[in-house]
């Protein structure tokens, strides 16, 4: 068996919303190149929905993968549906990852989030 | 689709004349050489024989070389076999930091049972520190041991001079042993115990286009050393069991081979991990070599560079998709998701170590192959830059976010192992 999931090679080969917003209303970063995977995620709010999600990742095949299906879900939800969706749901829907990239590589979710609380903190 | 591998420190492919050397020993020949019919004594022969041409490749006498499974088993059986019949003199042993876990495991274990285990730094390049070495000298040293040479890295130890600095310091007893794993040297550089002044060296079958299940350790003449595997009286009592008589066919096989073609395919190799270093320095922009440069004591076929602003995992899946398989010492592509001891050893930084890539070349690659690989990685490595926050920051502030020497992958690291 392949080390990575057919929807996971899928993502990581092809990877959706690549890039930066210019003027976005909320950025996250989580991660540290130290431990090899780093994410920026980019969002455009617009009543209360995402109507814009882009991402820069650096890491490995999985970290990638992630950062793709993220964005992807994220796409037209609203601000309240985004901060439900965990690391868990992510791994899911990619068809799973291999146990050691669980917690490494698997911070797509956390990145999404802080950029949504970056958004809410301009909004106060 | 094309397929080129480069990962021929992970394993070799098998030359078809070692192969064909090998396949009567399987339903034709299969009689165990222990015993005195004729079918045992064509297997006992044919296991001297390959004695012979495996002590040959290393100019040691058939009697000094005990075959084994692998270059791990071998590594094991010099260390604790050492160690366990040298105990009464002393308990401390030297390795260096860049050896192979079968080494670094043995003598963590030692350590367990009550042995003193130092370990000598290298330089940037992967050079012992050989005033480290001579200050780590003790009147109870029993045991040091140096790999030849890095499969990662591909830095060539001075073994010769490094074994005339521990058996002519002052400050040392007369029973120490030095051992080389030379897994990676065998085949590729000139070996030559007689000339080095080892006491026990291991070499592979699987690393010169040999079989896997078949490795050697020479053990000096007159050499004491306690067998690891309790049985029979197979290969002089210090290593039991039924003796691999195919594997070990076709590893002599492929000495033999190693040893005529050694100058030749060696001078093509370096040429080939010339081409590749040059052309990679040409082609893309902020990479580093790790490890000497090609014109210092380099191995003929290694070439490692690390790639800044990505990850080495990342890089190496696209390069597979391509049909060029690699390896990679950076964290993601490990089990244990740390960069690799040999990157940390040589003071890669953590954050550009991330992005580290390995090529071992064979005397089977091609230059059409090194052509299409340098083809190919420079748009993989834009691919991978362009999604890169790392590499993004450089371009907009031309800083780089570095961890810096030294730093610690733990306390960086917030992911909950």
């Amino acid at each position: 068996m392949a080390f990575y999931s057919e929807k996971v090679m899928k993502h990581f080969t092809n990877p959706r919303n690549v890039g930066e917003i210019k003027g976005a209303d909320g950025i996250g970063e989580v991660g540290n190149p130290v431990c090899g995977d780093m994410m920026t995620f980019y969002i455009k709010v617009n009543n209360n929905k995402i109507e814009d999600v882009k991402f820069k990742t650096f890491g490995c095949g999985a970290a990638i993968a992630v950062s793709s299906i993220v964005s992807e879900m994220a796409f037209g939800k609203t601000i309240e549906e985004v901060m439900a969706l965990t690391n868990a749901d992510v791994a899911k829907a990619l068809g799973g990852l291999p146990p050691n990239k669980m917690h490494c590589s698997n911070l797509g979710a956390d990145a999404l989030h802080k950029a949504v609380e970056n958004y809410k903190s301009k909004k106060l | 689709m094309k397929q080129i591998y480069l990962d021929n420190q992970s394993n070799t492919r098998l030359d078809e004349r070692v192969f064909d050397s090998m396949k009567p020993f399987f339903i034709e020949y299969y009689g165990n050489p222990q015993s005195i019919y004729s079918l045992g004594t064509i297997s006992k022969d044919a296991l001297e024989s390959a004695r012979c041409k495996v002590a040959s490749l290393i100019n040691a006498d058939a009697g000094e070389i005990i075959f084994t499974s692998c270059g791990s088993e071998s590594n094991n059986l010099a260390i604790k076999g050492v160690a366990e019949a040298l105990k009464a003199n002393g308990r401390h042993i030297i390795v260096s930091s860049i050896e192979h876990f079968s080494i670094l495991n043995s003598v963590r274990r030692l350590e367990k049972e009550g042995f003193e285990v130092d370990s000598v730094p290298v330089d940037n390049k992967g050079n012992i520190n050989e005033l480290k070495l001579k200050e780590m000298l003790r009147k109870d040293t029993i045991l040091v041991s140096v790999q030849y040479a890095n499969p990662e890295i591909g830095t060539i130890q001075n073994i010769k001079k490094l074994v005339s600095i521990v058996k002519q310091s002052q400050n040392i007893s007369d029973f120490v042993v030095f051992h080389t794993d030379a897994v990676s040297a065998c085949g590729t550089i000139p070996v030559d115990v007689k000339d080095l002044g080892v006491d026990t060296l291991t070499f592979s079958a699987s690393a010169i286009h040999g079989p896997r299940g078949a490795a050697a350790l020479y053990i000096n003449r007159g050499l004491k050393i306690i067998p690891q595997i309790d049985g029979g009286v197979q290969e002089n009592s210090k290593r039991s069991g039924t003796e691999n008589i195919p594997a070990i066919v076709g590893f002599g096989k492929a000495c033999e081979i190693a040893k005529e073609e050694l100058v030749s395919k060696s001078r093509f190799i370096c040429k080939l991990r010339d081409r590749l270093i040059s052309g990679l320095l040409n082609k893309v922009e902020c990479i580093y070599l790790n490890g000497p440069q090609a014109q210092e004591n380099r191995l003929p076929g290694n070439v490692n560079f690390s790639i800044e602003f990505i990850e080495g995992e990342a890089l190496f899946l696209l390069l597979d998709a391509k049909g060029v398989m690699v390896g990679s010492g950076s964290a993601c592509a490990s089990k244990d998701l740390k960069l690799s001891h040999v990157l940390r050893a040589i003071n890669v930084d953590v954050v550009i170590g991330q992005g580290s890539i390995v090529f071992t070349l064979s005397k089977f690659n091609t230059e059409k192959e090194m052509e299409y690989v340098l083809e190919e990685f420079p748009s993989i490595v834009k691919r991978l830059r362009d999604m890169s926050p790392l590499y993004s920051y450089f371009v907009q502030t031309g800083k780089k976010k570095v961890a810096g020497l030294g730093a610690n992958f733990d306390e960086h690291c917030h992911c909950d192992l």
